[in-house]
């Protein structure tokens, strides 16, 4: 087991005397990354800046191996810790490499000026975050995901023992999201050291994480692995998902059905139903989708988006009750759509279904419907 | 690229150099009465000669009080710029000139009144008290408005106050000291014996070594407030000693000289620009001899334009430093759009 380095202890963390969480209790090891999650508000980016010491704490303790943070000077907890905010820059006439090089200064002397080895460990730096070519280039110059990186650099190049990151990947887009996040992980392994960030990107959080505190009402609602937290209806609970639905499973989001007499039947299956859902969704009309298995890759789409689902238990064939069920529905919409090109042994009912709604008439057979 | 920024930098340093001694020269050997370099030398060795009397008395003192406030003032201008995060903040807009031009007029005439003649170090410590009322209430302020042109205007509406307290208070001094405190309270290097050059060379020199010394935090503070603290930067020292050298520098400035316009902000761009760095390692130092460089310039054109008439030397930089902060406000907002 690796050494715990960073421990927080019944601590209350807000601004002025005003408490926004209460006894919160965290403990990360090397080569962790601990990522706080929870909704707008909640405080998140309060408890980071507690930990940081950029926030006088408002009740408890907080630990780097275990030392108190409280008995520490300004210039040890800036050798143990390093921040990286999403706050812009608006120093003038700064290069990459100077914004970055301010990383050494708490190891430089009295006029902070870098030795050769201060050199070396800035270059290397800007090396392993890929930024080493924008060295040149005034800070006010990049773009968004790239000042980003240069900042994250900034805090490396600070070598510290617990890298704090508020919300790092906003403003990114996907790739420079994914790049962040593996520079990230990298780190943690190769230098032992510890990650503690804010993310909104609960896909992210869940991938990337070795553990996840949930921040909601006041207080640590759960912490534990990606695993434990994404588990059943809890990040639904979390947030209060109100106009949509999480699966937990993939990371994502589906927005809310549209209620009502099922207008459209799908018949769906191997999430190639997915895209019409949505589709008769955003047109905000009602329809029933069947039938699916319980472990169809679909049926948590279907489950969220349709008005009514004819579900079939896993690895089982389509029983009779099912298909009937599905074709009294089917039978009071004016229209079928099959989405499947394919049938097999465990999905012959829907096959029927499909010749069913031929010899009504009311099958669809054009790509739009 | 550093091999190359090391060379503008020499280049820069050098030129700066230069320029000083030029201007320190020309300051010299230029007045009503010319004489070659020659002469200067001569007259700076031999004792009682009418030469002697205007080199030694007269314009030597008046030169180097010209470089060292002039720097000072720059020094100043470019602490609080750093301090405000705002690349127009100086004393001068800020109303701290006025401030101290404030306690100064109204400690001479108190002085004149009981007929105590008041040294240098009172004029200072009066200078002193007046800015740090202008910074409290700028600081007070700031913390009301968070745009940064609102306070600007908040500084030079502070600034408006001070002047109108002090004409009032010119009004109804006594018609003898009036022409004397009218001079004054315009701004000009002229005036300055060898006695107050000594108390100026000490503070500035002093004041301008510490803030030297501050360029690191300063450095760090240049990412913000957040960057800095993480860096490990105690921001209640480090703010507190910003204030209080950028108030001792604006303030001995105004103490000997009165209110001298635009320096503060005009200097520290022009070097930023030219030396294309806001390092203050380097920004300090190049914007104390480029201040001296700009004040004797001014000094000299204030001096020899429409001579023997006499202009105040604010009359002059605003002519070149007004100009130069309009430039560093629109780079500014051509920075924000992400431009250089």
């Amino acid at each position: 087991m690796s050494e715990m380095i960073l421990t927080a202890k019944a601590l209350s963390a807000g601004y002025g005397k005003k408490v926004v969480v209460d006894g919160l209790n965290i403990g990360i090891r090397t080569g962790e990354i601990l990522t706080i999650i929870g909704p707008n508000g909640a405080g998140k980016s309060t408890v980071l800046k507690s930990i940081a010491s950029q926030l006088p704490l408002l009740g408890g303790e907080v630990f780097i191996n275990d030392t108190d943070i409280t008995s520490m000077s300004l210039n040890d907890i800036a050798k143990k810790l390093s921040v990286c905010f999403t706050d812009r820059i608006t120093a003038e006439k700064m290069t990459c490499e100077d914004i970055i090089s301010t990383g050494r200064y708490p190891y430089t002397g009295m006029l902070g000026i870098l030795s050769s080895d201060d050199k070396k460990i800035v270059r290397e730096a800007m090396e392993l975050t890929g930024v080493a070519h924008l060295a040149d280039t005034d800070i006010r110059c990049i773009s968004d995901g790239q000042r980003q990186t240069v900042m994250l650099a900034r805090a490396i190049a600070q070598e510290p023992q617990v890298l704090i990151l508020d919300e790092p990947t906003s403003f990114l887009d996907i790739n420079n999201k994914l790049r962040l996040l593996t520079i990230l992980r990298e780190l943690v392994r190769t230098r032992n050291i510890a990650v503690v960030q804010t993310l909104h990107e609960l896909d992210l959080a869940q991938r990337f994480s070795d553990k996840i505190l949930c921040i909601a009402h006041g207080k640590a609602e759960r912490t534990g692995t990606p695993e434990e937290i994404f588990s059943g209806s809890y990040i639904s609970e979390l947030y209060g998902i109100s106009c949509g639905t999480f699966d937990t499973m993939f990371g994502t989001a589906e927005a809310q059905r549209t209620e009502g007499e099922p207008q459209v039947f799908v018949i769906g299956g191997g999430g190639s139903g997915i895209p019409i859902y949505r589709r008769l969704q955003r047109r905000s009309i009602p329809f029933a989708a069947g039938v699916i298995h319980e472990n169809d890759v679909e049926y948590n789409s279907a489950k969220s988006l349709a008005a009514e689902l004819i579900a079939e238990k896993a690895f089982e064939p389509i029983s009779d009750e099912s298909f009937d069920k599905a074709l009294s529905v089917m039978q009071k919409c004016r229209e079928v759509i099959c989405c499947v090109q394919s049938f097999g042994a465990m999905n012959a009912g829907n096959k029927n279904l499909l010749e069913k709604a031929k010899s009504i008439g009311i099958f669809n057979n054009s790509d739009e419907f | 690229m550093t091999k190359k920024r090391a060379l503008r930098w020499t280049v820069g340093f050098t030129a700066l150099l230069v320029l000083t001694a030029f201007f320190f020269i020309l300051e010299l050997i230029s007045g009503t009465t010319d004489l070659t370099v020659s002469e200067v030398f001569s007259a700076l060795s031999e004792n009682n000669s009418a030469a002697h009397t205007i080199v030694a008395d007269i314009r030597l003192p008046r030169a180097i009080s010209a470089a060292l406030l002039g720097g000072a003032l720059s020094v100043s201008g470019f602490l609080l710029q750093s301090f405000f995060n705002n690349p127009i903040a100086g004393p001068y807009v800020l109303g701290i000139s006025s401030g101290a031009k404030l306690t100064v007029a109204l400690a001479m005439m108190f002085a004149l009144q009981n007929g105590i003649m008041l040294n240098s170090a009172a004029m200072v410590g009066a200078a002193f008290a007046g800015s740090l009322l202008s910074m409290g209430a700028i600081l007070l302020l700031s913390g009301k408005v968070k745009n940064m042109a609102q306070l600007i205007v908040a500084g030079v509406m502070i600034g408006y106050i001070c002047s109108a307290v002090t004409e009032l208070a010119v009004t109804f001094a006594d018609d003898a000291n009036i022409v004397n405190l009218h001079n004054w309270s315009q701004g000009s290097f002229s005036g300055i014996n060898m006695d107050n050059v000594k108390v100026i060379a000490i503070i500035v020199l002093a004041a301008s070594a510490a803030a030297f010394l501050l360029s690191k935090p300063m450095s760090a503070y240049q990412l913000g407030e957040s960057y800095a603290k993480n860096m490990g930067v105690d921001l209640r020292i480090f703010r507190f000693a910003l204030i209080l050298l950028s108030s001792i520098l604006s303030a001995c400035v105004t103490a000997f000289a009165g209110p001298v316009s635009f320096v503060g902000i005009a200097v520290p761009h022009l070097v930023k620009t030219a030396f294309g760095t806001a390092k203050p390692i380097i920004v300090i130092p190049a914007s104390f001899i480029g201040g001296a460089v700009f004040c004797l310039m001014c000094d000299l054109i204030a001096r020899m334009l429409f001579a023997p008439v006499e202009l105040s030397i604010s009359t002059i930089t605003a002519v070149f430093g007004a100009p130069v902060v309009i430039a560093a406000m629109l780079s500014r907002r051509s920075q924000k759009r992400g431009a250089v």
